[in-house]
């Protein structure tokens, strides 16, 4: 029954991307500043496709909710960026990152695009440091590098704990540049509240000034939607707080295909929460797994008298710890992937054994003591002190980690009032990406025409789990290098378009949309604020379309959120005006549109009769708790396609996975 | 972590928008976990607003995790409030006393005119950064490899230590002459550290500097009033820096 065109070039692997551009159709540059873009959100896929599509001379318009592009969600990514330039000499190559990225997604990604983001992954490193993003460096001058979860090589690039903030402003610098020379417009402070379709093709977007309030229509050749994530379904995540999936919902609900929504990775060192006002999680980086031992006690009495404060985890002896990556995945250890270590991380906390003292007991120590020894002493000789005291030791070991991780271990100390150099951290697994996305062929073109999807927003390269550092690849790999050949390949056919005018009777109808709406959600007068609803939805999603998921949850998580739905219309209280900043209604719209997608990730969970990455079906997994594909029957991508108001409605297609260059095995990280 | 509950008064700016004159508000806010962060005690009191039909107020937020810039509320009198090197989002309520009274204040700059109770318009750092805070290179892909010029760790670690300036405001606010320099300076260190960035070096400080006179930001006394309330801690160093780069480019400009 699949619909689907994934529109993947023949030829082998490692020449289908070079071979197909080199055959893509040109816009000459005199063409150019006839047609208009519009690219919705400005963090590492946004930015850097505005700067790219603008200093190619397209005219630009660029969207973002914040009060300045730079403050898009990508400048919170702390550990780093994979790239396959075997700098460090162990082995590395762009066919290794491939695999790795395959095998780390639990084989649920699509071969083509995986090699594609592969194979550019060196160019971006390139490219940021021409343009002055201060990697961080060894003594000689070259770039430094470290490890990240799922890899046996050292191919993450990194500044600091903030390489998100520098890659983002890096991007955000080539966008000023863009913007002071007049080629991109900027929108802050406004949102995309729909998409306008003209014969079926993308031709604009309908967006509110956040400030005044004004409804206003915007009309483009092509729309490219990079707008991010929707952890926030879950209401606590590592996600900004306006981290949002309207744009990409809006343009599902006008036909594009939204793809495997069940996929979520719940990354595992986060810091556990503390109470029911909590708002956000905060995340403590994947790199800090390069240096710290992740433990419980062994015995369940120890944990309870952790919890109770009667003993302190330094007292507990090492022989009494339980190093339970190391034990179970020796091959890897600390270094499994994401999903891997918050499903080990729920397992020593379901048996009682969590070390958090709050109302779940949820949390384990990651503890840096060991690493402070061996640092330490390398320090130490390399000084040429050959018999260092203990005391030099642990203060050359702490000298040494606060160079690597100074900012996270302050961030740790501001939120829990606790020293990460003298106690282990205490850390938990929380919503932090999502794999799924809208459904993108090899262009990164939407089912809609003319719709692009780059960055997290689409679903295309991260299969059922994304490794930690490939995030920000993507996001600059589309960006960058990729959709500015395939979109001009689309708009090679809009020469003679001419400007799409905003008086045509789709973007009345589009307006009338989003108007009706916002006054919908004003005059509701009901008795319950927009957070109500939004923690709701939080809970219900992460007891039931959480780290596990099984059968009889997922259908009663499918009723409970259409039951929510109808609840939120009709009691839902939005104070203010429509014609003013009014951050409850900015709030009301987009919690809307997430209530309706935490229903469609329900069912997407439920028909996928299988565990694989951050999808665990409780009912299928081995003898030791390892997830258990289904190769025969899920080796597909699952794309939703939008039916009208009732979300079970919707219909499933199915784009086929084919492993023509890689061999599909379980995977093993022992 | 034992929590502990406090109860605090709390005295915040309430203004309609850029038009209407803006005065002190009070509220009462009970139960407020030592272990909330600073806006979480804000959503709290905002929670208890629309239970009360009455209107929530605006403040910008948004990653909570102290690197996207965008919280910004002068608390007792400091931007970003009571803590060192931290922004609003990551300043936490065990900083406070059961019964204190807090002031809440948004930036205060001719520069960054208020939009509505807190939030405040700071769109003037963006056109800054327009004016030349970027270096000239295409984004083809098509640059020499990464490693072809090795740069000093100590230059790249100090180009770092600048860029990582979050464009928070924090510095404007806290000065007396709400100057920019602190902002602007380390713009314009984390290029001149560079040799990617030393080749437009001249335009570069010349028109980021100009950019920063028209949008109204006073001029830098030396009280260093900014070093000390940055979120990042970004160095006055920077500002010297930045002088040094002027004066060589008023010479050497053609």
């Amino acid at each position: 029954m699949s619909t689907l065109d994934s529109k993947i070039p023949e030829g082998h692997i490692s020449q289908k991307w070079t071979d197909y551009k080199d055959h893509l159709k040109l816009v000459a540059p005199n063409n150019r500043p006839k047609i208009d873009i519009i690219v919705v959100g400005t963090g590492l896929a946004g930015s850097s496709a505005a700067a790219s599509l603008g200093e190619m001379g397209y005219n630009v318009k660029a969207f973002c909710f914040q009060d300045s592009p730079r403050r898009a969600h990508s400048i919170a990514a702390q550990g780093g960026i994979n790239a396959a330039k075997n700098y460090q000499n162990d082995g590395d190559s762009i066919f290794r990152l491939f695999y790795d990225t395959i095998k780390g997604g639990d084989y649920r990604a699509r071969e083509a695009n995986v090699h594609r983001l592969a194979e550019v992954s060196g160019n971006i490193i390139d490219q940021c440091v021409a343009q002055g993003v201060p990697f961080a460096r060894e003594y000689g001058g070259l770039l430094d590098n470290r490890s990240f979860g799922g890899t046996q090589v050292q191919r993450t690039f990194y500044a600091a704990g903030q390489t998100g903030q520098q890659l983002l402003l890096g991007a955000y610098s080539a966008l000023s540049r863009q913007i002071g020379l007049g080629r991109v417009k900027m929108y802050n402070r406004h949102e995309m509240l729909d998409i306008v379709k003209v014969d079926g093709k993308a031709r604009g977007i309908i967006a509110r000034n956040l400030v005044t309030g004004e409804i206003e229509r915007h009309s483009a050749h092509a729309v490219v939607l990079a707008s991010g994530g929707y952890g926030n379904v879950y209401f606590l995540s590592t996600n900004a707080m306006g981290s949002n999936v309207t744009a990409a919902w809006k343009a599902h609900k006008q036909g594009a295909y939204f793809a495997n929504p069940c996929y979520v990775q719940i990354h595992p060192t986060c810091i556990p929460v503390h109470g029911t006002n909590q708002a956000k999680l905060t995340l403590m980086s994947e790199s800090l797994r390069n240096s710290g031992r992740i433990w419980v006690p062994k015995k369940k009495e120890d944990a309870e008298a952790i919890r109770a404060g009667k003993l302190k985890p330094t007292e507990l002896a090492e022989d009494e710890r339980d190093y339970y990556l190391e034990r179970k995945y020796p091959a890897f250890g600390n270094l499994v992937p994401r999903d891997v270590a918050s499903r080990a991380a729920k397992e020593v906390c379901d048996e009682g054994r969590g070390i958090e003292s709050n109302d779940t007991n949820e949390g384990v120590y990651l503890d840096f003591s060991t690493e402070i020894q061996t640092k330490g002493r390398q320090a130490a000789y390399a000084k040429g002190n050959h018999n260092p005291t203990p005391e030099e030791v642990t203060a050359l070991g702490k000298q040494w980690l606060e160079e690597k991780y100074g900012n996270l271990f302050t961030m740790y100390q501001k939120i829990t009032d606790e020293n990460p150099y003298e106690t282990p951290m205490k850390i938990y697994p929380a919503v932090h990406y999502t794999m799924g996305g809208v459904w993108v062929d090899y262009n990164l073109q939407s089912t809609i025409p003319g719709c692009f999807v780059t960055g997290e927003a689409n679903f295309s390269d991260h299969g059922a789990n994304r490794l930690g550092a490939s995030a920000l690849m993507q996001g600059l790999a589309d960006g960058y290098f990729v959709l500015p050949y395939t979109l001009s390949n689309y708009l090679a056919d809009e020469i003679r378009t001419g400007k799409i005018s905003t008086d045509l009777p789709e973007f009345n109808e589009a307006e009338t949309r989003v108007k009706e709406l916002i006054n919908t959600f004003l005059a509701n007068n009901g008795t319950k604020s927009v957070d109500y609803f939004h923690k709701k939805l939080g809970l219900i999603m992460w007891n039931k379309v959480g780290m596990g998921r099984n059968e009889k949850g997922l259908n009663e998580a499918i009723v409970e959120l259409a039951e929510l739905k109808a609840e939120f219309n009709k009691d839902v209280y939005v104070p203010g005006s429509a014609d003013e900043l009014n951050p409850q209604l900015e709030k009301a719209l987009r919690v809307a549109d997430l209530i309706e997608l935490g229903q469609l990730m329900a069912m997407d969970a439920l028909q996928r009769n299988e565990s694989c990455g951050g999808h665990f079906r409780e009912e299928y997994q081995d003898a030791e708790g390892e997830t258990l594909r289904d190769d025969q029957n899920f080796s597909f991508v699952g794309a939703w396609e939008y039916k009208g108001d009732n979300i079970n409605d919707e219909v499933l297609h199915k784009e086929e996975l084919k492993y023509e260059f890689i061999k599909i095995a379980a995977r093993n990280y022992k | 972590m034992a929590s502990k509950y406090i109860n605090v008064n709390l005295k915040v700016w309430r203004q309609k928008n850029a038009n209407t004159k803006g005065k002190m508000e009070t509220y009462k806010l009970d139960n407020v976990s030592t272990d909330s962060s600073f806006l979480e005690m804000m959503d709290q009191l905002n929670e208890q607003l629309i239970n009360e039909r009455q209107e929530p107020i605006a403040f910008d937020h948004d990653c909570r995790e102290g690197i996207c810039g965008m919280c910004s509320l002068y608390i007792n009198g400091r931007a970003h409030g009571p803590d060192n090197a931290v922004t609003t989002c990551q300043l936490h309520m065990r900083k406070f006393d059961d019964g204190a009274t807090i002031y809440i204040e948004p930036w205060r700059s001719k520069a960054f005119p208020v939009i509505k109770d807190l939030v405040v318009d700071r769109s003037a750092f963006d056109r800054i950064q327009q004016a030349g805070g970027f270096v000239s290179v295409n984004t083809s892909g098509n640059t020499i490899d990464a490693n072809a010029t090795p740069i000093p760790k100590a230059d790249a670690d100090k180009a770092f230590e600048a860029a990582a300036c979050i464009g928070c405001g924090a510095c404007v606010a806290s000065c007396k002459n709400s100057s920019a320099m602190l902002f602007v300076g380390a713009k314009v260190s984390q290029y001149a550290l560079l040799p990617q960035g030393k080749v437009e070096a001249t335009n570069r400080v010349l028109n980021m500097v100009r950019q920063m006179e028209e949008e109204g930001f006073g001029n830098c006394t030396n009280t260093g009033a900014c070093e000390v309330e940055c979120p990042k801690g970004i160095s006055l160093e920077n500002i010297a820096r930045m002088n040094r780069e002027f004066m060589k480019a008023m010479i050497t400009a053609e």
